[in-house]
């Protein structure tokens, strides 16, 4: 008896053991495979990971052409360099000079320290890139608009935060690029000095000394200034921006989803036959959610119209731009090295000293004048940027392509103003000089308040007015305003990178360079 | 006023309605603990601003070399600071750019710089380009010997020089 029911228990135990792999697989995956409706949404929602998405989006969110995967691209680039700057971290010392050593010994020694190099940087580029790409979709689109207006504000944020973080990664290597360029960046943040030395008050009021001092924890480029621009790049900015990233994904779901033009339906017409089916189980009562989601109660016996379940449409949507990122950081990252010049050197300049080349046109402007060029106007253009949501207030135009009164044709006629207007500028600029080749006296004050970059964004303005006026509509303005910018941030930046050598003087082409 | 309800007694802008004592006091908790958090977190900002610079002294002795011809530069080794002799003496102008910290080259007509094309006159003062302000004439101090010492913490005014 006894004997027999020992037999019993090891038999219980087998068959458990046996059936262990099965039931861990059960208990980590409730729902069982996603082939029901209701599996594919309790897929989503009964995930921690996956959660945030909704467990059925529109047809219109999930187009190509609604936004170009550029979100997504940015995120993916942002977790290639989260991966890889975590594997940089096992050899990386931030100290001078030994910094200099450790990099070298990444991209030299370690193996597959400088696959792994390359990779953190050209993601780095990619997710610039892709961020302000997501930006100009979403102006573009008016996807800014009520409910949304909050959320454009944490994306600029976002931006602000990925600028911090490359030009913050921009010193460690510790090279001489890298010396001159944060000396130049930790100079524009003392730069309010150009007003209150004029004014003759920096004894008593300076923001900008103090901006530096903060920055760089000694009035120099140093061990202190390394040490926290190492703290910014692997601890304190990736925090702000994983905060500011959850804040803004759960917002896209509270605000209902991707912006859609109001009859996105019709747009789209009936959905293809192969597509998984659009709706099956239709139910026979209403949704009343309104508590919960906004956006207007599904019909009875319909269901939620034109949606598709997030699994699989959504997500392997995701996958593949996550694996396209992938693959064109590891494509840029064979072909192209990340750069490494000489070992910093504090008596010497590089010379041309360039930034990073989305901070080229900044530079340019900072070459007018270092107050307004890397503070005064990058400030208008946040504060501008800001504003626009709460400005236009329209209808007209919302989810779509250049949409809202003017149109396309509008912003073609802007971008083309824009390009001529920079370019004119900056030819006047370079060929015939500014005020203080005609006057050398000049009041230093008179060239921060007037200079190409001063004109060129009170030229944009007005232009930008005059939109409003003509077309009796805000959003045209800030079509024509954005528009500009952009063309002005192409322009500033081509004459940055391409056209600028020794001295900061213009040049046709890098092979007219002095040498020296 | 008359659409008031008649049991609700009148109030108006002299006469308030009373705050309830418990929402004054959950309304005084938060802005005690919103007040006590703020300066907290200023008080925490200080720590960022150090309140001795680690930097090096900013004083050094030179002794400029016998061939050093008048109007001719002498940028001592891993200094940023241009030594002139002339017939009534020495003179040092800091070779820190005003406009964004570069390291400016000293040339036969002045000062360039390398990184946003500001010139400088022989003197110091600003002939073209972005930078706001002339670059200083710093305190030398005759050491004896035919050497100098420089302090590169100290500008005075542009046209003072030391008989060496």
């Amino acid at each position: 008896m006894s004997a027999r029911s020992s037999d019993d228990g090891l038999a219980r135990l087998w068959a458990n053991l046996r059936a262990a792999p099965r039931r861990l697989r059960e208990t980590m995956f409730r729902s069982g495979p996603p082939v029901s409706d209701r599996a594919r949404s309790s897929f989503i929602f009964g995930n921690v990971f996956l959660h945030l998405h909704p467990a059925r989006v529109h047809r219109w969110s999930l187009r190509w052409a609604t936004t170009w995967g550029l979100g997504m691209i940015a995120l993916s680039a942002f977790l290639v360099t989260l991966v890889t700057g975590v594997l940089l971290m096992f050899y990386y010392k931030p100290y001078p000079d030994v910094a200099y050593e450790s990099i070298k010994n990444i991209h030299f020694v370690v193996p597959t320290g400088r696959f792994m190099r390359n990779i953190h940087r050209w993601a780095a580029h990619v997710m610039v890139i892709a961020v302000l790409a997501h930006m100009a979709r979403v102006f573009f689109t008016a996807a800014y608009r009520r409910p949304r207006e909050f959320n454009w504000l944490i994306g600029m944020g976002l931006l602000v935060t990925t600028l911090g973080l490359s030009f913050s990664g921009y010193l460690l290597p510790w090279d001489q690029l890298a010396y001159w360029a944060i000396t130049i960046g930790a100079n524009i943040a003392q730069s309010p000095r150009e007003i209150t030395d004029a004014l003759g008050i920096t004894a008593s009021f300076d923001p900008g000394g103090l901006q530096k001092l903060l920055l760089l924890g000694s009035d120099e480029v140093g061990e202190e200034a390394l040490i926290r621009f190492y703290l910014f790049h692997v601890m304190l900015l990736p925090l702000i921006l994983v905060a500011l990233l959850a804040v803004h994904f759960w917002r896209i779901r509270k605000d209902g989803g991707l912006a859609r033009p109001a009859d996105a339906e019709a747009r789209l017409g009936p959905p293809h036959p192969a597509t998984y089916p659009v709706f099956t189980e239709a139910p026979q009562k209403t949704y009343h959610l309104a508590a919960v989601v906004r956006g207007r109660t599904p019909a009875v016996g319909n269901g939620p119209e034109g949606t598709v379940p997030a699994m699989p449409h959504l997500l392997y949507g995701e996958l593949a731009l996550f694996m396209l990122t992938v693959g064109i950081c590891l494509v840029l990252s064979v072909l192209f090295d990340a750069p490494l010049k000489e070992l910093a050197n504090p008596a010497v300049p590089e010379n041309p000293a360039k930034a990073p080349w989305y901070f080229l046109g900044l530079q340019e402007l900072v070459s007018f004048s270092a107050f307004m060029g890397g503070i005064g106007i990058p400030t208008m253009v946040l504060i501008g940027l800001g504003l626009i949501p709460y400005l236009d207030r329209e209808e007209a135009g919302t989810g779509e392509w250049f949409g809202g009164p003017g149109g396309g044709a509008l912003v073609g006629r802007a971008a083309v103003f824009g390009l001529t207007t920079a370019v004119a500028l900056e030819a006047l600029a370079i060929h015939f000089g500014w005020l203080r080749q005609w006057w050398p006296e000049v009041p230093q004050l008179l060239i921060t308040a007037f200079n190409p970059g001063t004109v060129l964004t009170a030229i944009y303005a007005a232009y930008s007015l005059w939109l409003v006026r003509r077309h009796n509509s805000t959003r045209a303005g800030a079509l024509g305003l954005f528009t500009c910018f952009l063309a002005g941030f192409v322009v500033l930046t081509v004459i940055g990178t391409y056209f600028r050598g020794p001295n900061w003087e213009f040049y046709w082409s890098p092979t007219h360079w002095p040498g020296h | 006023m008359s659409t008031a309800h008649p049991s609700l007694p009148r109030r108006s802008r002299l006469d308030p309605e009373p705050v309830a004592r418990r929402d004054f006091l959950g309304l005084a908790a938060l802005w005690s603990a919103a007040a006590a958090l703020g300066f907290a977190a200023l008080g925490a900002l200080r720590l960022p601003k150090a309140a001795v610079l680690p930097s090096p002294s900013k004083k050094f002795r030179v002794h400029l070399p016998e061939s050093l011809a008048p109007g001719e530069a002498y940028v001592p080794p891993g200094r940023s600071v241009a030594l002139f002799k002339g017939a009534d003496g020495v003179f040092a102008i800091s070779t820190v750019c005003t406009h964004l910290g570069c390291i400016v080259k000293p040339t036969p007509h002045g000062f360039d710089c390398p990184c946003h094309g500001s010139r400088f006159a022989p003197d110091g003062s600003v002939v073209r380009g972005p930078a706001p302000a002339p670059l200083p004439w710093l305190a030398v101090t005759s050491a004896g010997g035919g050497s100098v010492i420089v302090d590169e913490g100290a500008s005075v005014p542009p046209g003072t020089k030391v008989a060496v």
